[in-house]
């Protein structure tokens, strides 16, 4: 397995950028997700790292090796398609030992590896059959088979479970992480479902309008988003946003709140702040509903999501135009148009510059 | 509690067996009459076209006589003349050699003697086999090399960028707008000059350039159903874009070539206008010859339908070769494969 290096690599079609000069090292072993809405670019960088995109400018390193204009032939690398891409003209067996066969390994090698892969990946049955006469399921895992037999330095990854059923997806999720530690595979996966995102990565690239929004562990972007789209993207619902203004040492929120501001974030607040306006951000279970919390709101809905209820409140009373969602205990009924005190754990509670987008940090 | 069968089920299934499809709009009534309509149909409309088919197949083994004989006769005593007249050069007979030929009818061998029936004398073969090699190595070429050239160009206009790619190809289709009768003078001129006249390779590039804009088009339509993931996962696999191409590509292309090279072979078979004008003795190909049959003592039909027979079946071969692709084919990608 092997160093993945990307240095200003970036990607334009005309005079658009697809993908704005990124830097990126993905060490040895380790799962990297691009993470992104479609469009932003994500499928491109993966694209250009196994050279089946040129890139405009930059350099891609594999094992501090230059590759970047390399055929995708000689890197060694294997591609995840989405749409599996597997030849259906060739039986799974054929399919698997294709890549062998450009590599020239003697026959006898290939038909043990192709069967090793296939016991692994509990395909032996299917060796004879064509990719047509198989379940997605299935097709998933000869798509993984064809890349494991080789043994390649990487493992690119393009929405490999976007094809399949919502529950089998969960299945495959924990077999392709399973997987990937076996195997100890560095592996770039490319997916616009966070949770997937979530589940499986050593670290997420967030990626938005062809720009690198945020480069963490699951646990950093969500819990410190690095600017306003981050905290929407990630979770769901995303990172609770609301508008106020900062002064004398409190947050002036709608509906005649005040939320008054953590010590540690006043040095902060003070100093990065670029006017008055200031987004106040906190999770949905960074709130605690209690009788004689700062917050003052009024339930706008609710909604039972079984282990837990989500409520939506509304900061502004009536008018319901600064909405606010609030984990709340399942089994407690909060009848629509009630009264609702809330208070923020201090740990949790985020700021963010409206004008720059970007979260304020401490120092 | 006794165990109680459902008898209406029993039945079902022993009588009908469940292997079929029980969809209703698969067995309906009125689902079935159609199809029924529509089998019928289909069955009297193959026959009417193949009336004509049939005739000369039935001609190119009468007699003259049977061949010209009103009312038809559809039942006769067939004869190989038409055939032995198609092979040879023969000189008709007055009655008095008639008569010299007929006292030594034993020396003769069997065609001779079917000559002789028919009144002619057997003089040497005739040019009809050149001719249809001419047909099979001047079609062959064109058609190999017209779908060859087109894949490779088809290939490129689907997955490369290429200046001007509409252009192009509206270039390319614009050399079918013309009706070919009307360059046939300049080609000819053209030709002589350049010592193509009556030559294979001649008309081998004349026919390949006129077929290369069906082939192009028409691969062209099927290269862009395939997905370019197939060739992107060769190439990641280790493979060059060629051998992807070859690998990879032909193999899913395979109806589609199936398709254009029956299209192809078949207008360069029956091509008449050039082959007649550029050719003379050496290139010449079958279908300037067959109408030249009937200058030879008389209408020779029976000869002429048995040119005809053995014209066809060179196509016939190479159509019911890749019917099992051509079905799928010819409908031009428009059903998912």
């Amino acid at each position: 397995m092997a160093q993945i290096e990307l240095k200003q690599v970036a990607k334009k079609f005309g005079d658009v950028y697809a993908v704005q000069p990124m830097d990126l090292t993905i060490q040895d072993g380790e799962f990297v997700a691009l993470l992104g809405p479609s469009g932003c670019g994500k499928t491109t960088t993966l694209r250009m790292i196994s050279g089946l995109e040129a890139v405009s400018s930059g350099q891609i390193l594999i094992d501090g090796q230059d590759v970047t204009w390399n055929h995708p032939s000689a890197r060694d690398i294997a591609f995840v398609f989405q749409f599996f891409a597997l030849y259906p003209h060739m039986t799974v067996r054929q399919n698997i030992a294709f890549t062998l066969e450009a590599q020239k390994v003697p026959k006898a090698q290939v038909e043990k590896r192709v069967f090793d892969v296939a016991r692994l990946l509990q395909i032996e049955h299917l060796l004879r059959l064509r990719p047509k006469a198989l379940s997605g399921g299935d097709r998933q895992r000869v798509t993984l088979a064809r890349a494991l037999v080789r043994h390649p330095k990487a493992f690119l990854m393009d929405e490999p479970l976007g094809a399949l059923d919502a529950d089998f997806r969960a299945t495959m999720r924990a077999e392709i992480k399973r997987l990937h530690l076996a195997q100890h595979a560095t592996t770039v996966y490319v997916t616009h479902d966070q949770i997937e995102a979530m589940a499986m990565s050593d670290r997420i690239v967030i990626m938005s309008n062809a720009r690198v929004q945020q480069i963490g562990t699951p646990a950093q972007v969500y819990y410190d988003p690095a600017n306003l789209f981050v905290a929407r993207f990630i979770g769901s619902p995303g990172m609770n946003l609301v508008k106020g203004r900062y002064t004398n040492g409190m947050v002036q929120l709608p509906g005649a709140n005040q939320l008054p501001l953590p010590e540690r974030w006043q040095a902060a607040i003070a100093n990065q702040l670029s006017s008055e306006d200031v987004v106040l951000g906190f999770r949905p279970e960074a709130a605690k509903i209690s009788a004689d919390g700062v917050l003052n709101t009024q339930v706008y809905a609710s909604a039972l999501h079984g282990a837990y209820a989500m409520l939506h409140l509304a900061l502004d009373g009536e008018k319901g135009e600064t909405m606010t969602h609030v984990r709340a205990a399942k089994n407690t009924i909060y009848p629509i148009g009630t009264p609702l005190r809330f208070d923020l754990d201090p740990q949790m509670v985020r700021f963010f510059d409206p004008k720059t987008e970007l979260a304020l940090t401490l120092a | 509690m006794a165990v109680v069968t459902n008898p209406q089920v029993d039945k079902g299934s022993i009588e009908k067996g469940v292997n079929y499809s029980t969809r209703v709009d698969k067995v309906g009534g009125r689902v079935q009459t159609v199809r029924t309509i529509r089998i019928t149909a289909a069955v009297m409309l193959a026959f009417l076209l193949l009336i004509p088919v049939f005739w000369m197949g039935a001609t190119a083994f009468k007699v003259r006589a049977d061949a010209i004989a009103t009312p038809p006769k559809i039942v006769f005593k067939p004869t190989l003349e038409g055939l032995i007249f198609l092979f040879t050069d023969r000189s008709v007979l007055n009655q008095a050699r008639s008569k010299r030929l007929k006292a030594r009818i034993n020396e003769l061998n069997w065609y001779e003697r079917i000559a002789l029936e028919g009144g002619q004398q057997i003089t040497g073969p005739s040019e009809y086999v050149t001719r249809l090699r001419n047909s099979v190595i001047i079609a062959g070429s064109s058609t190999i090399l017209a779908v060859a050239l087109g894949l490779l160009a088809a290939y490129a206009f689907s997955r490369f960028k290429v200046k001007g790619e509409s252009d192009l190809l509206f270039f390319i289709l614009s050399t079918r707008m013309l009706p070919p009768v009307v360059v046939t003078i300049p080609i000819f001129i053209m030709y002589t000059k350049f010592g193509l006249h009556d030559t294979h390779i001649g008309l081998i590039l004349l026919y390949t350039v006129f077929n290369l804009s069906l082939t192009v088009w028409l691969l062209k339509g099927f290269m862009d159903e395939i997905p370019r993931e197939y060739e992107d996962a060769a190439m990641v696999d280790g493979y060059t874009r060629m051998q992807a191409f070859r690998k990879v590509v032909l193999p899913q292309a395979i109806t589609g070539i199936a398709a254009t090279t029956v299209f192809s072979l078949i207008f360069a078979w029956n091509e008449y206008a050039f082959a007649l004008m550029l050719t003379s003795e050496k290139a010449r190909t079958a279908p300037p010859t067959i109408p030249t049959i009937m200058g030879r003592g008389g209408m020779e039909w029976g000869t002429i339908a048995a040119g005809s027979l053995g014209f066809l079946i060179p196509v016939v071969i190479v159509t019911f070769a890749l019917r099992q692709y051509l079905l799928r084919g010819v409908t031009f990608g428009a059903i998912r494969q």
